[in-house]
């Protein structure tokens, strides 16, 4: 009788397990290649993209979400909750945009939708699961933007995984920015040309098992 | 005119993490170089992005923040403990915080024992 009722609270706990959904937050500076990793994971499994990309900074400007992406690997398979951010930066200079052939109008209006962003993308640090932190594998890894984000993550206990991306380019050192964060599980891909997207996939399933 | 403003960790210690924030980009909206002992928290730190992000205007674009740590690699055994206790006693982080604005420095680059302000040319 005894075994019998707990196999029925096993199961019970079983079903509840199986069916969490994780909330995945995709973290970086600005132009990192954020958006493109979420569109390379939603398309995937889902069919769809997530974000509109650009080659101009800050293109996303408002939190993305597309909710129950289910992604396998093997025989297990997990729910996520895929949550591109806004790029984090200190700084945001309307005449960067002004290079883009962009009227000063428009400029400044996206200089002051992406400080909008940036203050989002802070406060949803609170809400993550689980966090991808997506860096330029061809720029240096030791920005105090990185450095904040990761700390951040750190103070909170979120788990994180680090991606390198833009692999395929001549550039990218992976070997800088596993020295740069020791702590964590590096993963190099290019979100572009789906280069190693399957590591990523098994690193995310050791990040979240 | 740009000028350097020394920021001792105990002017911040007992003030709330707004006013620690603004305090700061008080000084940097005037065109100073904060140099900061101590470290600011990983928490403190997202909360100054959020704060400059809230100020960005046509005029002011934002911040350039450093900081830097001992390199704690090459502090070993009594050296390292007298430190950390130094650091307890005190009541503050070890290492160097230097804010600027972004307008101004063009890059902080750091290293162990020297912080290089590379400024932007003018005209």
């Amino acid at each position: 009788m005894t075994a019998k009722f707990t196999d029925f609270i096993t199961e019970i706990f079983s079903i509840f397990r199986k069916k969490r959904t994780f909330k995945l937050g995709l973290y970086g500076p600005p132009n990192s290649g954020k958006s493109s990793l979420a569109n390379k994971i939603c398309e995937d499994w889902t069919g769809e993209p997530l974000s509109s990309v650009s080659q101009i900074p800050h293109e996303t400007r408002e939190v993305q979400q597309k909710e129950q992406v289910t992604i396998k690997s093997g025989s297990k398979s997990l729910t996520f909750n895929i949550i591109d951010t806004p790029g984090i930066a200190t700084k945001i200079d309307y005449t960067d945009f002004l290079k883009f052939r962009m009227s000063s109008k428009v400029a400044k209006k996206r200089a002051m939708d992406a400080t909008k962003g940036v203050i989002e993308s802070v406060k949803w640090l609170d809400n993550m699961d689980a966090v991808v932190v997506v860096l330029d594998s061809t720029k240096n890894p030791y920005s105090q933007v990185n450095l904040t984000i990761i700390g951040n993550l750190a103070a909170r206990k979120t788990p994180v995984l680090v991606v390198g991306n833009k692999i395929d380019l001549r550039k990218a050192s992976i070997k800088k920015i596993q020295s740069a964060f020791p702590q964590y599980n590096v993963v190099g891909v290019s979100a572009l040309k789906g280069t190693n997207i399957d590591g990523f996939y098994k690193s995310l399933f050791r990040l979240v098992k | 005119m740009l000028s350097l403003q020394f920021v001792p960790s105990y002017e911040l210690a007992s003030l709330s993490e707004d006013d620690k924030m603004k305090k700061l980009l008080s000084y940097v909206k005037a065109n100073n170089i904060v140099v900061m002992d101590g470290r600011l928290k990983a928490e403190e730190e997202a909360s100054l992005i959020k704060y400059t992000m809230g100020m960005i205007n046509n005029k002011f674009k934002g911040i350039e923040i450093a900081t830097v740590n001992p390199n704690e690699k090459l502090l070993q055994g009594l050296s390292k403990l007298r430190i950390n206790i130094a650091s307890m006693l005190l009541g503050r982080s070890q290492g160097l915080t230097v804010i600027g604005p972004a307008t101004i420095i063009k890059d902080i680059k750091k290293n162990p024992n020297k912080i290089q302000l590379f400024m932007k040319r003018r005209g």
